[in-house]
């Protein structure tokens, strides 16, 4: 594996031994040992196209605890600001001898673009581009729900997750969907029509507009923010509304399932998609998810970054 | 193909090591076993098994992953990384042996006192491997083998555990030469 794009390029296998390193790196960041040479001398560049906290500095510190050296690129404060294209930053990249680029950019396809192209030869990271996928947060997500509810098993057979919200501009949504029922979740999904996308019959999942007739029978409610800033047309009447029926909040979460989790990617609108006595309750796993952001990525510049495919067993 | 070792070699070997590893230490209460996965983590678990039985005390034993800390890593394909388990006293002041099943070029030891070194400070780090087949790439020696074996550098040595393989034994695998 060279690239990471998206989730529809791995297998099962695949994506299941990347939560398998991931543990094993998990292990690794909790005990004496915070700094591994695995990467000592690789340049990884951050290339963020599009505001970000979380998925930054995630890569960021995954880079670090291997010992990459990092470099920060915003478009905010870079010649991107000045209408530099992709094509141009891009090798300018390569000719600074970056071995990987993390991509963060608001066109779809940006990544597969950068990576598809004759501009730079090392390895991409899809950190989300446009509405199309989020392959990493996808993996931490499911990183988290095999370590609440897998109950010892390598995938999540038998397991029911609900995706809540704006699926229609969520690229969190769409690389869940592939990987969780990938690993053989079963996907349901719950907005008003108006947030689902055209097409959403094909897609791997059940659909509902009843939130709470879903509630009481998942393993994991995934609330998804509702993404103000790509809605150009009334998708709803109004906030209140929208919380009144696709909102998370405490009412709604005592009719979940015993050890049901809460998971939100972040950012959090609070009061609007989820709660704040939700975000804060015992059942949300929402800065665990975090946490496990960074043991995921690092798994993930181990395998791109050291070549090849994965081997199975030891030395 | 041709059987270096036996079953009962093998017993007799790691059973002579655990005498020499007690006889230099003067007794196993230092002792701590680093076993490098993944056959010389079960070598590691079946000396200490052998020392307790000798002297009648619990041995320290844990496993030590160095994938992380190879030094070819942008050579080859990632290997999977397998779980390091360090005993909780720590190996602070201990005297850690560390137990492989083929010592070759040495580069896995390398690793493994780099390994090490991010755990603690022992007070000695000694080296038992099953079979020492020679081709020395780094300076580095074991203070303990089960049998050295001479090959050219195309042969492959084969070791094969009851653990994993379902029976004990060392083949030479290749022509010499």
């Amino acid at each position: 594996m060279r690239h990471l794009l998206s989730i529809a390029d791995f297998s099962k296998a695949e994506a299941i031994s990347i939560l398998d390193t991931a543990n094993e790196l998990a292990r690794v960041s909790d005990g004496a040992v915070k700094k591994l040479p695995t990467l000592r001398g690789r340049t990884i560049v951050n290339l963020f196209a599009e505001d970000s906290t979380r998925t930054r500095i995630s890569f960021e510190a995954a880079a670090k605890r291997l010992s990459a050296d990092v470099i920060n690129f915003s478009a905010k404060g870079s010649s991107v600001s000045k209408g530099e294209s992709l094509k141009d930053t891009a090798m300018t990249l390569q000719a600074m001898g970056a071995d990987a680029v993390v991509i963060r950019h608001f066109a779809s396809g940006a990544a597969q673009r950068l990576a598809d192209s004759q501009w730079m030869s090392g390895s991409v990271v899809n950190a989300g581009d446009g509405t199309h996928e989020h392959p990493s947060q996808a993996l931490l997500d499911a990183f988290t729900i095999r370590k609440h509810l897998g109950l010892g098993k390598s995938d999540l057979e038998g397991l029911s997750v609900a995706i809540v919200g704006d699926v229609l501009h969520s690229r969190v949504a769409r690389s869940n969907i592939l990987l969780l029922s990938k690993l053989g979740a079963k996907v349901v999904l719950v907005a008003p029509p108006t947030l689902l996308p055209v097409g959403v019959e094909s897609w791997p999942v059940s659909i509902s507009y009843d939130l709470d007739s879903v509630i009481p029978f998942v393993d994991v409610v995934m609330m998804l923010r509702v993404q103000q800033e790509r809605m150009t047309e009334m998708y709803f009447p109004n906030a209140r509304e929208y919380s009144r029926y696709f909102g998370l909040n405490s009412d709604r979460m005592k009719s979940m399932k015993p050890g049901a989790i809460v998971m939100h990617p972040g950012p959090m609108n609070r009061g609007l998609e989820i709660s704040a006595e939700v975000a804060d309750s015992s059942r949300s796993v929402i800065t665990e998810q975090v946490t496990n952001g960074v043991s995921v990525r690092m798994a993930i510049l181990y395998v791109l970054l050291t070549g090849g495919a994965l081997e199975a067993g030891g030395n | 193909m041709s059987v270096a070792l036996s079953a009962p070699d093998i017993k007799r070997a790691l059973t002579r090591i655990s005498h020499e590893i007690l006889e230099k230490n003067q007794g196993a209460s230092s002792i701590v076993l680093l076993g490098i996965p993944t056959r010389g983590a079960h070598l590691a678990q079946r000396i200490a098994s052998i020392i307790s039985e000798i002297e009648g005390v619990e041995i320290s034993c844990g496993t030590l992953d160095i994938t992380l800390f190879r030094d070819d890593l942008r050579l080859r394909a990632p290997k999977a990384i397998m779980p390091t388990t360090i005993p909780p006293s720590g190996v602070e002041n201990c005297d850690v042996i560390l137990v492989d099943d083929v010592l070759f070029s040495g580069r896995t030891i390398r690793s493994a006192l780099d390994a090490l070194g991010e755990i603690g400070r022992p007070r000695t780090v000694q080296l038992a491997a099953l079979v020492d087949r020679g081709h020395r790439e780094l300076p580095i020696k074991a203070d303990f083998v089960g049998k050295n074996l001479p090959t050219s550098k195309s042969q492959s040595v084969r070791v094969l555990l009851s653990e994993i393989d379902g029976r004990d034994e060392v083949s030479i695998e290749g022509e010499a030469g």
